[in-house]
């Protein structure tokens, strides 16, 4: 209970500091309106339809990219993690390729597959793979061997040791790398429907509310739910995670 | 008695030319059926990599291994390994019951496999813990939790390495006696390794005493106690005390009282 109330403390706290700022006329009101403003936005934003809609299509387009970056990050980071020839060949070409800033493959990312909502999701699922594939790469590299000879020594070949040991094993550290994709995929969505534009989305609608005659108010009370989407599916990952992986947590704590 | 276990000329080398390492060097023993053996080493003489040849983990660079007469070249069927380190040996995102039933896994109905993992359990006295996770058990608890394991899968042969190296003295004692009741009851054979010389004489039908690395065998001493064994007054025998003196002998390259047919010492060096 104690830490809530402190982490609600630091939110008002900040809230107040930003409605006294714009309030004391620090900043002007046209740039920047009060907390109080888009706060207020923000509720009636909730309950507008199109906006909603806009919500969805990144939601969507999040949750598609995030899908597929762990469809094609798991088996890669086992092929990788388990065969260190295939680690090392790969080497240069992935440490190349990771850095890149996914922003910057907006235009050739335009060009290859299209303006619609194809670029944002190709985007975000480039940027979501990197941390997922080197968390399955070093959890399946990893593998205490003393487990693989129990299983093998209790009759398990190799298909099933790697579905029955290896997977579990490397469940928690994946799941990490997950959670780090999902924030990094939420970023490069809205970012992609900022920079480049879409047919809705949150970015999007920020984009319009900047460009149609600097709504401001409109800009941050879009921004506040694109930070509340973030908020809630990293809180949501998280508890999900302290569910299944009890035994990780417990595990780990006691060899500390 | 019928043998079940064959190792005839066994070695096994690690690498190739310069570099290799021979941990074990042509060693010929049997275990007969129903029998416990202990093998006592100096620690690093090659007593694991033995075991993990005797076992099918790795394929022996020479001789050969025959379980009830089968040759052995991968992991038989019918044979099952305990290992020392209890923490990395069990699974830990599964329960204690699932892990005991994970040999049988692919094999026994399900109902089959409740039935196999509660009887093992019990008969390591861990009755109702079944739904627990063994990191929420203590060292010996899990520990058994691994023999119960071993044993639900019921091998002709099992096999032990340093099974209660890494759990506190008076653990020690409770699962040395637990193993020995579950092997009268059951007529078990077992081969456990060990660098323990109390521990060889006290659990074993018979003690195998290896030397120094390249491992080769010193000695083959039958142990003469009686079969029920109690930790305090078989520790004071006569027969215990003479015996355990003549393992920590052989072990530090002293020549047996009784030289066994073909087996030379090694001098320390």
């Amino acid at each position: 209970m104690r830490p809530i109330v402190r982490n609600l403390a630091g939110l008002a706290g900040f809230l107040l500091l930003w409605e006294a700022v714009v309030r004391l006329g620090l900043v002007p009101e046209r740039e920047v309106p009060p907390a109080s403003v888009v706060l207020a936005r923000t509720v009636s934003l909730l309950g507008d339809e199109p906006f909603l809609r806009d919500v969805i299509a990144t939601v969507l387009a999040w949750a598609i990219a995030l899908g597929t970056a762990i469809v094609i990050a798991v088996p890669a980071g086992l092929l990788l993690g388990s065969l260190p020839g295939l680690r090392v060949a790969t080497r240069a070409i992935v440490e190349f390729l990771r850095p890149i800033p996914s922003v910057a493959l907006i235009p050739l990312v335009i060009l290859v597959v299209g303006g619609g909502p194809e670029s944002k999701i190709a985007l975000a699922i480039y940027a979501a793979i990197w941390p997922i594939l080197y968390n399955a790469i070093y959890a399946f590299d990893e593998i205490d061997s003393l487990l693989i000879d129990t299983a093998r020594s209790c009759g398990a070949g190799r298909m099933r040791i790697l579905a029955s040991v290896a997977l579990p094993h490397a469940a928690p550290f994946i799941f990490t790398g997950i959670r780090m994709s999902a924030a990094i995929g939420l970023i490069v969505v809205v970012s992609t429907e900022f920079i480049a534009g879409a047919a809705a989305g949150i970015g999007q609608f920020i984009l319009a509310a900047t460009s149609g005659g600097g709504r401001m108010d409109l800009v941050l009370a879009g921004t506040v739910v694109a930070g509340l989407l973030g908020y809630l599916i990293n809180d949501g990952l998280e508890r999900l995670g302290r569910r299944l992986f009890r035994w990780h947590t417990a595990t780990t704590a006691e060899a500390m | 008695m019928s043998t079940m276990l064959q190792v005839t000329g066994l070695s096994h080398r690690y690498g190739t030319g310069e570099h290799a390492h021979v941990a074990v060097n042509d060693l010929t023993f049997t275990v007969e059926t129903g029998e416990l053996s202990c093998i006592v080493g100096p620690s690093g003489c090659g007593k694991s990599t033995l075991l993990r040849c005797i076992s099918g983990l790795i394929t022996p660079t020479g001789g050969e291994v025959s379980l009830h007469g089968d040759r052995v070249t991968g992991v038989p069927e019918d044979l099952a390994v305990v290992f020392q380190d209890y923490s990395r040996s069990l699974f830990p995102w599964l329960t204690v019951r699932q892990n005991v039933e994970f040999p049988l896994r692919w094999k026994k109905s399900r109902a089959e496999r409740r039935e196999r993992s509660e009887e093992a359990l019990e008969w390591v006295s861990l009755p109702g813990v079944g739904g627990k996770y063994p990191w929420q058990l203590s060292g010996g608890m899990q520990q058994r939790v691994s023999i119960a394991r071993a044993l639900a899968r019921r091998p002709a042969l099992l096999l032990m390495d340093e099974p209660f190296a890494s759990v506190d003295a008076q653990t020690r004692f409770e699962l040395e006696d637990l193993l020995r009741s579950v092997q009268l009851q059951h007529g078990s054979t077992i081969l456990l390794v060990t660098h323990d010389i109390d521990e060889s004489v006290y659990l074993g039908d018979r003690v195998l005493v290896l030397s120094k690395s390249p491992a080769r065998i010193v000695a083959d001493l039958p142990v003469d106690l009686p079969a029920e064994r109690h930790q305090i007054t078989t520790r004071e025998s006569a027969n215990f005390v003479s015996l355990r003196a003549e393992v920590a002998r052989l072990l530090q390259g002293g020549t047996p009282a009784e030289p066994a047919a073909g087996v030379v010492s090694e001098k320390p060096s």
